[in-house]
């Protein structure tokens, strides 16, 4: 009973997490932006008059998508036009279920891992739920039977399954080094130390891996540099036909997949919870100094870490975002295909090469 | 291959100036947060309602109708700014005036100043500089098309 009680906890608190900071994106987004371009940003919406820098933006946003029009066009196929969403939107937040956000916590002798789903074939889960979000995609591009919306879902669709590949491709490097497929022990693995005093981290033992890992994910989130499916000044993209809550929902994907990027990227890259020569009793330097901490405090700093590496690569998604202007559709494809993969099949090769050595 | 490089030496170029407007214009956000002033500032937004940019002197804004020295109107009904206007939406109905000097003044004036453009027109052909667009008032938008016909009264104002 109390255990099924504790996977509920670890349920709702991973929702919390990954529905608000999905919320508050879409406020960084505005705000960073902003920031980018020498403007103030949303500082408007207020409470009783209490602003806070407009930190109540995104509650305002969420009342407003409750209370449009949810439209539905008489020529669409109206089962699967309402399903698309929900479909796009699901596939992408179940991927939170194998995230590690830190290490056991120890409370009354009993030990709650801090992850929902600890299985042996996590990478795989995580992989399969994002590509099944392309569904989302051509389901809402079709079943609108509106032909710009057409176009953008097989835009979608031929973009998110070549970037795929790459976005595969890049991660078997990374099984080789660290042989597993489970991501909590994929981390664990990272908090060893290379050479005795750098983090081995998946960044510095697959440095083109991790490269090839984040340019193919920036293609999955379908933002900016890479937003051929929606395309607004060419087709409009897939939504055209979505309003109110069902469109919010596809917007909604859009900023959790950032996260999901983020989460994913600093699992398999950048150390997960791991906080720099920190183990399960406190730090212990290179230098050899060591400062011993509680358990509390510890899993404490793992949390934090966590958050703090994912805020970061958030930033640096939306920078990017507000940098670069949209590829050519050749572009997007040679990048894809002549480039990416290409090189992910030579990290393949070097790394085997360099672990037989 | 070479040409494939300038472009990621470009595309890291791009990164670099955004990353640096985001520092700088953070920076002197946090300070004013700490209230610390500075000449410079993040941001060069106006906030507009409260606060209003200054209006240019050769501005054109809301019409408006001169008077003599009498307080009636200087406008002498010449139709020139009504055949003018691109937009047709200036309307005058001439009446007669007793004064020789005189002879027609305006009955009735109206301007649709939901179709203006603002273009200043009227003010140029106008011969008797009757009609200006020195107001100042930028913003009188209204909630129907109706209140937005203004005639002589308003104009007058
Ligand atoms: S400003 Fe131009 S459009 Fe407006 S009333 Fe004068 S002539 Fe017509
Ligand atoms: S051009 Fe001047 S004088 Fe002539 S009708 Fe217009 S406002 Fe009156």
């Amino acid at each position: 009973m109390s255990e099924v009680l504790i996977v509920l906890i670890k349920i709702i608190c991973a929702l919390v997490w990954l529905l608000a900071l999905t919320l508050y994106l879409t406020w960084v987004e505005r705000k960073e932006s902003a920031v980018i371009q020498d403007r103030i940003g949303a500082n408007r919406a207020d409470i009783l008059g209490i602003r806070i820098i407009g930190l109540f933006q995104p509650i305002a946003d969420a009342i407003k998508f409750v209370f449009k029009e949810d439209f539905t066009p008489r020529f669409s196929k109206k089962y699967l036009h309402t399903l698309a969403p929900f479909i796009s939107f699901f596939f992408v937040a179940v991927t939170i279920s194998a995230i590690p956000f830190g290490d056991v916590l120890r409370i009354g002798g009993r030990e709650i891992k801090l992850l929902i789903l600890d299985f042996n074939v996590g990478l795989l889960f995580v992989l399969a739920m994002l590509s099944l979000g392309i569904y989302g995609i051509i389901l809402g591009g079709w079943a609108s039977n509106n032909r710009y919306t057409l176009l953008g879902g097989m835009r979608g669709a031929a973009q998110l399954v070549s970037y795929e590949v790459a976005l595969g491709l890049s991660l078997v490097g990374l099984i080789m080094v660290y042989p597993s497929l489970n991501l909590s022990s994929i981390v664990h693995a990272q908090g060893e130390l290379l050479f005795g005093w750098l983090p081995k981290w998946g960044v510095f033992l697959q440095p083109l891996g991790c490269l090839i890992f984040f340019f193919a994910a920036l293609a999955e989130t379908k933002r900016v540099p890479f937003d051929l499916p929606e395309g607004e000044n060419e087709i409009v993209g897939f939504f055209t036909e979505y309003s109110g809550l069902k469109w919010g929902l596809f917007m909604m994907t859009d900023f959790m997949e950032v996260l999901i990027i983020s989460t994913l990227l600093i699992t398999l890259f950048f150390g997960g919870w791991q906080v720099p020569w920190m183990s399960a009793d406190g730090f212990h330097f290179p230098w050899g100094a060591q400062v011993l901490l509680p358990h509390g405090i510890v899993v404490l700093f793992q949390v934090l870490a966590f958050n703090l590496k994912v805020f970061f690569f958030c930033w640096l998604q939306i920078l990017i975002r507000w940098t670069y202007p949209r590829f050519r559709y050749d572009q997007v494809m040679d990048l894809g295909w002549k480039l990416l993969i290409p090189l992910s099949l030579a990290n393949i090769i070097g790394t085997g090469i360099i672990m037989s050595i | 291959m070479i040409k494939a490089l300038g472009y990621f030496i470009e595309i890291i170029r791009g990164s670099i100036i955004t990353t640096r407007h985001f520092v700088v214009n953070m920076f002197f956000h946090i300070l004013k947060v700490l209230r610390i002033k500075t000449k410079k500032k993040g941001a060069v937004t106006i906030q507009y309602p409260e606060q209003k940019r200054e209006i240019a002197s050769r501005h054109r804004s809301l019409h408006r109708l001169m008077t003599r020295e009498d307080g009636k109107p200087r406008c002498v009904a010449c139709m020139l700014c009504a055949t003018v206007c691109p937009s047709e939406c200036i309307y005058i109905e001439a009446g007669e005036d007793p004064d020789p000097e005189i002879q027609k003044y305006p009955a009735k004036f109206i301007i649709d100043l939901s179709r203006c453009c603002f273009c200043g027109f009227c003010v140029e052909a106008c011969p008797e500089d009757a009609i200006r667009m020195d107001t100042e008032n930028i913003e009188f938008a209204e909630y129907s098309r109706q209140e937005l016909i203004y005639d002589l009264d308003k104009l007058l104002g």
